[in-house]
């Protein structure tokens, strides 16, 4: 990661219409309260280095029923590709990929520590998690489709992303 | 049914699809082109990662059992299945198998062509289990009950409005859909409960990683995420071409896939799963239970289908078809797909494009016979291709086999004499288009009478009936004083001593008898710069029988213009080409024809007109001995030139000269070699050059310039005005 890749990061995602919100580990919670608007459903950040959604208005874990009521989804993403504005949801156990993928917006937490400058430096990332028998997906802006006779924004997963950068991590 | 009567019905079936299907095609496969073309200008690694793509899946291909065997090894660690099916029936009683022991009521599927190909969703209907497409694209082409016509966009050939008059028909709302947001949350809410609720869910997979069994699906809705993740029972099915072996081998795909398919820099999600996914399964029968806690194990099944594809990886000219990632973009890049769309060009389950040599390899050649030729070989896919697959190349070699299988026809005394070789079985139509150098001669030796008799009615009723030849085409005009001719009569004859440079100018068929007026000012263009000219034979350099599929006679072709070139080329002479076409023979398909010595030596050695002038003016001619621009251009250059990248030489002599020129960027004027010429093409080679007209339409004080003679006279016929060679504007005046 560098500065660079970080402003490159930012102006990707402005490109696909995706708002970037910087934050720091301790304001974290209030960050969240501030961005979600209720129902929302989170997965546990354990792995996520002193980050915790228990404060906020965010419910965990994940049942069937919040997947499909809440509004907002949060979870952590395992990296980030700069040059597209690629988040990359990992799959896990808690269900980061399913809260990433139902609710209608998703918050993606991003650690600046984590943003990579393209596909081609993210590859040893998923070399890696592959080998573990782990899956991963490159999400990049929202889901749409043309199918339809226009380009329609939000059909099996979210119509709108947001991204929270912790900037100290 | 006799020749005319097929040639008829196909021209029937052309114009209804024109009038039904043309403009929703024409307004979605331009848009995806055009994005093409944006987003691989942003991107400066397209060429190189083209390069590795290629590198990646030849070696892939190459290595396919050993990538077999690693990847059911990596599949069965994860706890997953691999099942490699000889063909559909054999993978459809493996899924129908294990679907029947999930006792499954519901499956849902992403889009996959390759279950399109083994008609599973039949296979399942038919034990009583509901299918459900979630791509929208296909949901549409399901609720239609139609074919897909499109690799990536199966229902692009419907508008918004016959969505929604399907939409309201099938599924009756209370309030009648109109917008595309209302069909599209329509689709969205009726499949996601239908998501929910399924059983299992089954996905293709646009690459499978050997070494660590993950597969990647490439999407833009989420659909296929949701229906790998949410059922605990995932079926992938992928043809066994889609293997490679890593993460690293994954990169440039990822990067190529979504810029030539639909234009996007990468698409909006790529999954990479190595199922069984650590993703906990989603009961929503017990929706207030955490995650995971629902119905438990997932359950993970990789299908492989061979389907013919082993054979072809045996095959030294279908081969490369299994390097093709399905982008879909050597369809839109293809002048007749954008104007009549998918289902025009036939086929089981592809269409379009790559997909004869896929249709040819699963299907067999009957299924390609009837509407491949909608191919004219004008190659503006080559440089489309990700994976730079010779897709015209396979067009002519399954063309050359369809030949070869047609039995003789009774109007064989029509072209008797046409064909040099014992390509007996080839169709009367395609046995003179393809001998257009021998008519050529014999039209021009009997010109004018040959164009009289050529003109009168009875005479092209006839051509239409019998061969075929549209008989509202206007045909070539032969010149009595051929080339040739001109430049035997002129004199001194004695070589140029004070001479820079010595070429030899190849007089194409077309040139030779037909345009001469370009080639006599190829001549003096030349002279006028300091070369050295001599004429080569008038041989036809193949691309005529070529076009046909009649590879033999084009072979024979190329080897006797390489025999009459080859003293020149050691004396050290430059070969110079008028027609782009026949350039483009030289430098690209003349490898396939010509041993890889003779290829080298003339593709290295020649040059298009135009592309030579600007050599000479930028090594110091003087290009005062020009004439000067005298009046404003609109200029069309031709799709073979645009392939080879010298397009850009006749343009900048134009400016360099001070011409005042605009340039058409439509991808093909429509005509293509002989296909305008044909009955039964006729009219899509008038629609398909509408485009070029829109183009020109403002531009009526403008001299029509083109290279290509095929350009020249579909414009012709297209503005009614004459149409000239960029070399005749810069010809100095004079003899
Ligand atoms: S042949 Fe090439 S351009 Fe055509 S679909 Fe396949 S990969 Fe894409």
């Amino acid at each position: 990661m560098s500065a660079a890749d970080t402003r490159r990061f930012e102006s990707s995602l402005s490109d696909l219409g995706v708002s970037l919100t910087r934050t720091e580990a301790d304001e974290f919670a209030a960050t969240i309260d501030s961005l979600v608007t209720e129902p929302a459903v989170g997965v546990p950040f354990e792995a996520h280095d002193g980050l915790s959604l228990a404060d906020t208005v965010v419910e965990t874990p994940p049942t069937p029923r919040l997947l499909k009521a809440a509004e907002v989804g949060v979870t952590p993403v395992g990296k980030a590709v700069a040059e597209y504005g690629t988040l990359v949801v990992d799959s896990d156990p808690v269900g980061t990929e399913p809260v990433s993928l139902y609710p209608p917006t998703h918050v993606a937490v991003v650690r600046e520590s984590d943003v990579l400058p393209d596909v081609e430096a993210a590859t040893d990332y998923l070399d890696g998690r592959f080998a573990a028998g782990g899956s991963s997906v490159f999400a990049t802006g929202v889901s749409s489709t043309g199918d339809m006779g226009a380009l329609v924004e939000g059909v099996h997963g979210p119509k709108h992303v947001e991204v929270v950068l912790i900037t100290d991590r | 049914m006799s020749a005319q009567r097929k040639r008829r019905r196909k021209a029937e079936r052309i114009r209804h699809l024109l009038e039904t299907e043309g403009d929703a095609v024409h307004e979605n496969v331009t848009h995806l082109n055009e994005g093409r073309y944006e987003a691989i200008e942003r991107f400066d690694e397209f060429e190189d990662l083209r390069t590795q793509a290629r590198r990646i899946k030849e070696d892939a291909i190459e290595n396919l059992p050993d990538l077999i065997d690693t990847l059911r090894e990596s599949v069965e660690s994860n706890g997953g299945t691999l099942y490699v099916a000889d063909d559909a029936d054999d993978a459809n009683r493996y899924i129908t198998d294990v679907v029947g022991s999930k006792d499954a009521e519901t499956l849902v599927k992403s889009k996959s062509m390759t279950t399109e190909e083994i008609e599973v969703n039949e296979a399942l209907e038919a034990m009583g289990v509901d299918v459900f497409e979630t791509d929208l694209g296909e949901f549409v082409i399901q609720v239609a009950d139609e074919a897909p016509s499109h690799l990536i966009g199966p229902s692009l050939h419907k508008s918004r409005e016959a969505v929604a008059e399907l939409f309201n028909r099938v599924f009756d709302p209370e309030e009648p859909f109109e917008t595309a947001e209302e069909l599209t949350e329509f689709a969205r809410d009726y499949l996601g409960e239908r998501i929910r609720d399924a059983d299992v869910g089954m996905t293709g997979a646009n690459f499978v990683l050997a070494e660590s069994g993950t597969i990647t699906l490439v999407t833009n809705e989420g659909n296929a995420r949701k229906s790998a993740v949410t059922p605990d029972t995932h079926v992938a099915v992928a043809g066994i071409e889609k293997i490679i072996p890593n993460a690293e081998t994954l990169q440039p795909f990822v990067e190529l896939i979504s810029k030539t398919a639909t234009g996007q820099d990468i698409s909006q999600y790529v999954s990479m799963l190595t199922p069984p996914v650590d993703s906990p399964t989603i009961d929503f029968e017990n929706p207030d239970e955490p995650l995971g806690s629902g119905d438990g194990e997932r359950d993970f099944h990789l299908v492989l289908i061979d389907n013919g594809r082993t054979e072809m990886r045996e095959d030294d000219h279908l081969r490369e078809t299994l390097y093709c990632i399905r982008c879909g973009a050597c369809a839109n890049s293809c002048g007749n797909f954008q104007h009549v769309g998918g289902h025009a060009f036939g086929g089981e389950t592809y269409t379009g494009g790559i997909a004869t040599g896929w249709e040819a390899g699963i299907e067999g050649l009957e299924t390609t016979s009837e509407f491949n030729d909608l191919c004219t070989g004008c190659s503006r896919c080559v440089n489309a291709c990700p994976v730079k697959i010779d897709i015209p190349w396979i067009n002519t070699v399954v063309r050359d086999r369809i030949n070869g299988e047609t039995p003789p026809s009774e109007f064989e005394f029509l072209v008797e004499g046409l064909t040099p070789d014992a390509e007996g079985t080839v169709s009367p139509q395609k046995r003179f288009f393809g001998n257009f150098g021998t008519l050529a001669k014999l039209g021009s030796a009997t010109a004018p009478v040959s164009n009289w008799v050529a003109q009168l009615g009875p005479v092209r009723t006839l051509m239409d009936r019998y061969l075929g030849v549209a008989p509202d085409r206007d045909l070539p005009q032969f010149e009595r004083e051929t080339l040739v001719d001109w430049f035997e009569s002129r004199r001194p004859r004695a070589p140029n001593a004070t001479a820079d440079r010595a070429v030899v100018l190849y007089p194409d068929a077309y040139t030779n008898y037909v345009l001469t007026d370009r080639g006599k000012a190829a001549v003096r263009t030349l002279e006028a710069l300091g070369v050295h000219v001599e004429l080569g034979s008038p041989i036809e350099s193949g691309r005529a029988p070529l076009s046909q599929g009649m590879v033999r006679t084009a072979t024979d072709h190329a080897e006797a213009v390489a025999a009459d070139l080859d003293p020149y080329l050691d004396a050290g002479f430059d070969v110079v080409v008028v027609e782009p076409s026949d350039l483009a023979m030289m430098r690209r398909e003349y490898e396939k024809l010509l041993d890889a010595d003779s290829h080298a030596r003339l593709s290295e050695n020649s040059y298009e007109i135009m592309e030579y002038v600007y050599g000479l003016l930028s090594n110091g001619a003087d290009a005062d001995a020009l004439a000067g621009a005298t009046v404003p251009v609109a200029y069309h250059s031709h799709c073979q030139q645009r392939t080879l990248g010298v397009d850009a030489y006749t343009e900048a002599v134009l400016e360099d000269l001070g011409f005042d020129i605009v340039t058409s960027d439509v991808e093909c004027c429509g005509m293509a070699g002989s296909f305008g010429y044909k009955s039964e093409y006729y009219e899509l080679s008038l629609d398909v050059g509408e485009d070029l007209h829109d183009q020109f339409a403002d531009e009526s004080d403008r001299t029509l310039v083109a290279s290509g003679t095929s350009c020249t006279e579909q414009m012709a016929d297209l503005f009614v005005r004459d149409v000239t060679h960029p070399v005749e504007l810069v010809a100095p005046d004079g003899r």
